[in-house]
């Protein structure tokens, strides 16, 4: 018995489908098999998790709320990726946003509430992008490897945060304790239909990342730049321009994630303001295809785990690592399950083909 | 303050990055760029420490760190050398994954300590005769037996790989696997060999930081050293013998920031913190912009090799 690998001629969309769907369900039944080893229900839990994230009016809002930036945070990612351009900074990004929005709240909270959130949207965008711009002109100007500069610079990010929330920015109110004053109400995002207006902003910003990707120019030459190099080169394509652009919108978008995650969650600047969403928008922008409408999907299912999961730590004790776990899981199978869209595997066995033959 | 000890203490904190580094130049001597270190180094330090917590045996601790770092290189392999997934992607999930493990098994060994007898397994070894030279003696031959295995490892493979005919014959597959392929080299099992191997050798890096450097438990010990050393990798231009060098540069750029607290330097300690961070970014761009053959990346690294796809 042999086995032969051969590609395949490109397949339809539903085979595809299936295929993915296919391999989310192997990501759970080996989580399940996980959990039995726990000695919990698998069934049980899963049910749990939807309860605990979709069970009421309140846990669709927690859950929404999670959703937003990571939706967001894929966005920004998923242009960067598209060009093959490994920004996993985007913890840092976010941070940087934070902080330059946070900067304008703190000092500037006199000016009416509609301009400093103007301002704060456009300094979080800001300090997003020049994160991001930094890793770009590295890779362009001498070939720099971004996957660990954007890596890095997350950490200094960090690291300047929890200065600041040490150091000059220490609220004196606070009785000694290392945090930052809280917003003042004309730099917080008002509410709409009982969720903070971020979702209005990321449902804008996948459309318009949805056309930028697919139906400009620009869009264009990133993801031919993403394919080949040369074929860029050959095209006529501005390699440098092209990698900053798309490296100011990548940083720019994840720093708008910042500035809400300030304003209207915190409503203050903490070390802690990312949640993790940098590292799972990396997992959910490579599920989405890199496609807004199907990242869409997937940080919404996501966010419906990340939560499930927060929920069924306080009902069976399970440690919130094991949401960590199970995105790593699903991460793995579908990464995996990609063979089979793109290669036939062919088993050579005399004794098969020769029932095959019979039968027919 | 810059003192003996300070060097001394350099070494240390370099060691478990030489480790993480040489595990890593080996993955990528076969072509696969494997940026789950960190996952992998977390793997290795949580099961060394929870077999040595409830074994009470240092060697086997160190056993199981080096088969679970194995583990996780593993589950890389087989998606990007089978499945030929893409290879960055692969390696984030291993870290992701990694991290998630690391955290679960480790939530109740939070603050644990191993016992003195434990301990006395890396205690300081002075070397006779090497352990006299003035300076240099205690600097780098007077060390727990951990450090001393982290100088044979990296020479071992530098003579693996500069002077073996296998080390060749790897070589050959990181740069050129068709070439490899029709010299009849068995690329899949050297691919997978290599990859498991460099994953033992990040998951005994982790161990040292749990078992010896710490040696308490405590959540994400690992703090981004796993991916200092994949930057480490290409500093030391793919070479085992400047990965010793490297490794214990960044050893003192890691404890520097510590050292220098209630000295007469007054820069605040959260500044010196980002200094491993920093130099990193620094040293990669220096390297990038003097490049030279010698110090390339191998050919076909990150590139999935398909025979019939030529």
């Amino acid at each position: 018995m042999q086995f032969r690998i051969v590609k395949k001629a490109e397949i339809g969309k539903k085979k595809r489908a299936l295929i993915f769907l296919g391999s989310i369900f192997a990501a759970l039944f080996v989580s399940g098999l996980f959990l039995a080893f726990l000695k919990l229900n698998p069934f049980q839990v899963y049910i749990a998790m939807l309860q605990g994230s979709l069970g009421s009016a309140y846990r669709i809002e927690q859950t929404i709320i999670y959703a937003i930036p990571l939706l967001i945070t894929s966005l920004g990612v998923a242009i960067a990726f598209k060009m093959k351009f490994w920004n996993i900074g985007a913890e840092g990004q976010i941070l940087m946003g934070a902080f330059l929005a946070s900067y304008f709240a703190l000092n500037y909270s006199h000016l009416p509430r509609p301009l400093l959130l103007l301002i704060m949207f456009l300094a979080g965008f800001v300090g997003g992008a020049l994160w991001g711009i930094i890793p770009a002109l590295f890779k362009t100007k001498w070939g720099t490897n971004e996957t660990i500069i954007t890596l890095m610079m997350n950490y200094v990010a960090l690291k300047w945060v929890v200065y600041l929330q040490y150091g000059p920015w220490k609220d004196p109110n606070a009785s000694g304790f290392p945090r930052i004053a809280n917003f003042a109400e004309s730099a917080v995002l008002p509410e709409l239909m009982g969720v903070h207006v971020g979702w209005i902003i990321a449902v804008l910003l996948t459309i318009l990342v949805y056309f930028f990707l697919n139906k400009s120019k620009k869009g264009f030459e990133i993801a031919v730049l993403g394919e080949s190099v040369n074929t860029a080169r050959y095209a006529g394509v501005n390699i440098f321009s092209t990698v900053v652009l798309a490296m100011v919108l990548s940083g720019g978008i994840c720093g708008i994630v910042g500035f809400i995650e300030a304003s209207a969650v915190e409503q203050t600047l903490t070390k802690d303001i990312t949640g993790g969403v940098g590292f799972t928008a990396i997992i959910t922008a490579w599920l989405g295809a890199l496609k807004p409408q199907w990242i869409v999907l997937a940080s919404t299912l996501f966010a419906i785990l990340i939560q499930g999961s927060s929920y069924i730590q306080s009902a069976f004790g399970v440690s919130t690592y094991s949401a960590q776990l199970l995105e790593a899981i699903v991460l793995f199978f579908v990464l995996g399950s990609d063979f089979f869209t793109r290669y036939k595997l062919i088993i050579d066995c005399p004794i098969l083909s020769r029932i095959k033959e019979s039968g027919k | 303050m810059i003192t003996i000890a300070f060097f001394k203490a350099a070494i240390i904190a370099g060691t478990p990055l030489l480790f993480a580094t040489l595990g890593e130049i080996i993955t990528e001597k076969s072509g696969h760029l494997n940026l789950g270190v960190e996952g992998m180094m977390l793997m290795g330090a949580i099961i060394g420490f929870q077999v040595g917590y409830s074994t009470n045996s240092p060697l086997l601790a160190l056993l199981f760190a080096a088969i679970a770092g194995a583990f996780g290189a593993l589950i890389y392999a087989f998606l990007t050398v089978s499945l030929r997934a893409n290879q960055v992607v692969s390696g984030l999930a291993l870290t992701i994954f990694g991290t998630g493990f690391a955290g679960f098994v480790g939530k109740s060994l939070v603050g644990m300590k191993m016992t003195d007898e434990f301990n006395y397994f890396f205690r300081d070894l002075k070397i006779p005769g090497l352990g006299d030279i003035p300076y240099l003696g205690e600097i780098l031959f007077n060390h727990d037996i951990f450090v001393y295995l982290g100088y044979v490892t990296a020479i071992i493979l530098g003579l693996y790989l500069y002077n073996t005919g296998k080390g060749l014959n790897l070589r050959a597959i990181g740069e050129n696997p068709a070439a490899a392929d029709a010299a009849s080299i068995p690329i899949t099992k050297y691919k997978y060999l290599h990859i498991l191997l460099g994953g033992a050798l990040c998951g005994l890096g982790g161990a040292y930081l749990s078992l010896a450097y710490v040696p308490v438990w405590q959540e994400n010990i690992t703090a981004g050293r796993g991916w200092i050393a994949v930057a480490l990798v290409i500093f030391a231009g793919w070479n085992p013998y400047k990965a010793i060098i490297g490794a214990f540069l960044f050893g003192g750029l890691d404890i520097i920031g510590f050292r220098l607290q209630g000295t007469a330097i007054a820069i605040s300690q959260y500044v010196f913190d980002m200094a491993p961070y920093v130099a990193t970014i620094v040293i990669l761009v220096i390297v990038s912009f003097r490049k030279s053959k010698k110090n390339a990346p191998p050919k076909a690294l990150s590139e999935p090799y398909f025979r019939e796809e030529r």
